[in-house]
């Protein structure tokens, strides 16, 4: 017999979040999402309005949760790689750099000085090409249509970079346990270099369009206002807890894969609005764009992935004629390798901030569980906080400024 | 003496009967403490001058199948002055798994926890609004339980009943 299922989550359930003034109908419970162009995903807020001003902001999500963490427990590390460039699809490369770092961190692996070489100068790009999108995506919020088709411009001339490194634009899984899939191709170097050069006059452009413009600046400053404390409290990270003057990167604080020999500032701000989690972004761009043309002048020679024949597969060109070569080959495609029992977590510097993997293996192929510590997914749940007290319409350029990737957020 | 090692010195001082063991693996500290004693634990970390665990990176469930406990809780929390990291575990028996929840002491555990709830089904008492956070709110069961099966099942999405309790039983049975 068929069974009708009752819909049980009821007003009184969710009574709670709401202020008494909601159940008298003085205020009005109105929903923004999941379907609105500038919740940047499907991001559902539910907002208790007075008038125009948000009493109540309570975020809803899960509607891009797609389980990767589960799915990757049923497959081997190597195979469940490809799983991570799906989640934060803004920042594909520092998602697979942060993964196959928990890994090489769990078996003890070490990576070669021009792997760890390549994987920063990429990860930049990606933060570079990530940061484009969130200003288009931003300034097109705040009305601004021009710069989002500039900014999409240049952006395309980074998914060229990624194309030719890795054959994909986005999907790149170009980073991979123990190094990088293959060595940077010919004329790589020029590609890059002409772009760095290219990109800073376009910042200049688009500065000059937003950074003094009195309509922007009337719709960010003294919006959104976090102080310091409440940020650590909250724990967010990223330029949304730089734009409050917490000097927190990770890349600083615990570097990892070479940043230590890398000269570069990490941009604060004080003000704790959403102008400052701008301008903290906009200097972020050339603190990128220092780093890369680093790595580019001292990109060291060498191996490009380790060595170590149970983690890295061998080189096609052994396959014909070195027996070791082809049983390496077919276990670590089949079976995999395996992993200690042990747990550790990894943190790296997402565009957004702390992207960690807490990693759990137990001597088998199969990792025991990932849990990935998104930035988007804590920075969110602050919003609750940060949009109390403003409008509707300033809403939206708070959620431009925390910079969520939805992807990120529900995993 | 790293402040891990000055944390964990301390918490043996402080609460000598709730730290269960100390592990150290890869660089990183874990410290396993009695599920009772953890709010307080947690409460030192964070308020204790000294230690200034201010920050709580991350909050993750997971799920040992077939051991016993089969449930553990790994907090991470960060000194942000000291630039230390700690892990923390408790251990949740299978039949039951609870725990208090440290949300009055990291406020950001909120969403941390409602997900291990949503996902594992681990119960945090005193939680100020333990609803599921990813799954849709009537979904039945723990996805992320290893003993939820992944994939090849009917679309729970599909509103329609008939079809459904036609070719598998009614995934509340």
């Amino acid at each position: 017999m068929s069974q009708v299922r009752e819909i049980e989550t009821t007003v009184d359930e969710l009574k709670h979040l709401f202020s008494d003034r909601a159940a008298t109908g003085e205020t009005m419970v109105l929903n923004m999402g999941p379907q609105h162009p500038s919740t940047h995903g499907v991001l559902r807020l539910i907002l208790e309005l007075d008038g125009e001003t948000v009493v109540r902001c309570i975020p809803d999500i899960g509607y891009l949760h797609t389980g990767i963490e589960k799915n990757m427990e049923a497959k081997t590390y190597l195979k469940a790689l490809v799983m991570t460039d799906r989640l934060d699809y803004l920042n594909n490369v520092g998602n697979n750099l942060v993964y196959c770092m928990a890994i090489e961190k769990l078996m003890d692996v070490k990576v070669p000085e021009r792997a760890q070489a390549i994987r920063v100068l990429m990860t930049e790009l990606q933060r570079i090409a990530s940061h484009l999108v969130w200003l288009g995506t931003h300034a097109i919020d705040m009305a601004s249509m021009s710069v989002l088709l500039y900014c999409f411009r240049e952006r395309e001339r980074i998914m060229d970079i990624f194309e030719m490194v890795s054959g994909q634009r986005m999907m790149t899984s170009y980073i991979r346990p123990g190094g990088v899939w293959r060595d940077l191709p010919p004329g790589f170097e020029t590609v890059v270099a002409d772009f760095l050069d290219y990109l800073p006059a376009k910042l200049d452009d688009y500065e000059r369009l937003l950074t003094n413009n009195p309509i922007f600046k009337l719709r960010t400053q003294g919006i959104g206002y976090i102080s310091a404390e409440e940020a650590v409290r909250w724990g967010l990270s990223g330029p949304s807890l730089r734009g409050s003057g917490v000097n927190y990167d990770v890349r600083k604080a615990m570097p990892y894969s070479g940043y230590e020999q890398y000269e570069f500032d990490v941009p604060l701000e004080t003000g704790g609005d959403v102008y400052s989690r701008y301008r903290c972004r906009m200097r972020e761009f050339r603190e990128s764009i220092k780093i890369c043309r680093q790595v580019l002048a001292k990109l060291p020679k060498g191996p490009f992935i380790t060595g170590d024949r149970k983690v890295a597969p061998p080189p096609r060109s052994e396959l014909g004629h070195s027996m070791e070569a082809v049983i390496h080959h077919f276990k670590l495609w089949t079976e995999g390798f395996s992993a200690p029992r042990g747990e550790v977590y990894v943190a790296t510097e997402s565009p957004r901030g702390e992207l960690g993997v807490y990693l759990v293996g137990d001597g088998g192929p199969k990792p025991v569980r990932v849990h990935f510590r998104t930035p988007s997914f804590v920075n969110l749940e602050a919003l609750s906080l940060l949009g109390e007290g403003y409008l509707v319409a300033d809403l939206v350029a708070i959620i431009g400024s925390i910079d969520i990737v939805l992807g990120d957020v529900d995993r | 003496m790293t402040h891990v090692e000055k944390t964990v010195a301390a918490l043996r001082a402080r609460f000598p009967d709730a730290i269960e063991d100390v592990i150290e693996f890869r660089g990183e500290t874990t410290v396993v403490i009695a599920p009772p004693a953890l709010v307080e634990v947690c409460a030192f970390l964070r308020d204790d001058p000294e230690l200034g665990y201010n920050y709580l990176a991350d909050l993750a469930g997971v799920d040992y199948l077939p051991a016993e406990p089969r449930f553990a809780v790994s907090y991470l929390p960060y000194a942000m002055a000291a630039n230390a990291r700690l892990r923390l575990k408790v251990y949740l028996p299978g039949d039951a798994p609870e725990v208090a929840s440290v949300t009055g002491v990291w406020v950001n555990a909120d969403w941390h926890e409602r997900e291990a709830w949503d996902m594992l089904g681990i119960k945090f008492n005193g939680h100020p609004d333990l609803r599921r956070l990813l799954m849709p709110a009537d979904w039945e069961g723990h996805p992320h339980r290893k003993d939820y099966p992944l994939g090849y099942e009917e679309v729970q999405f599909s509103f329609n009943w008939r079809e459904i309790d036609a070719r598998k039983p009614y995934a509340k049975d």
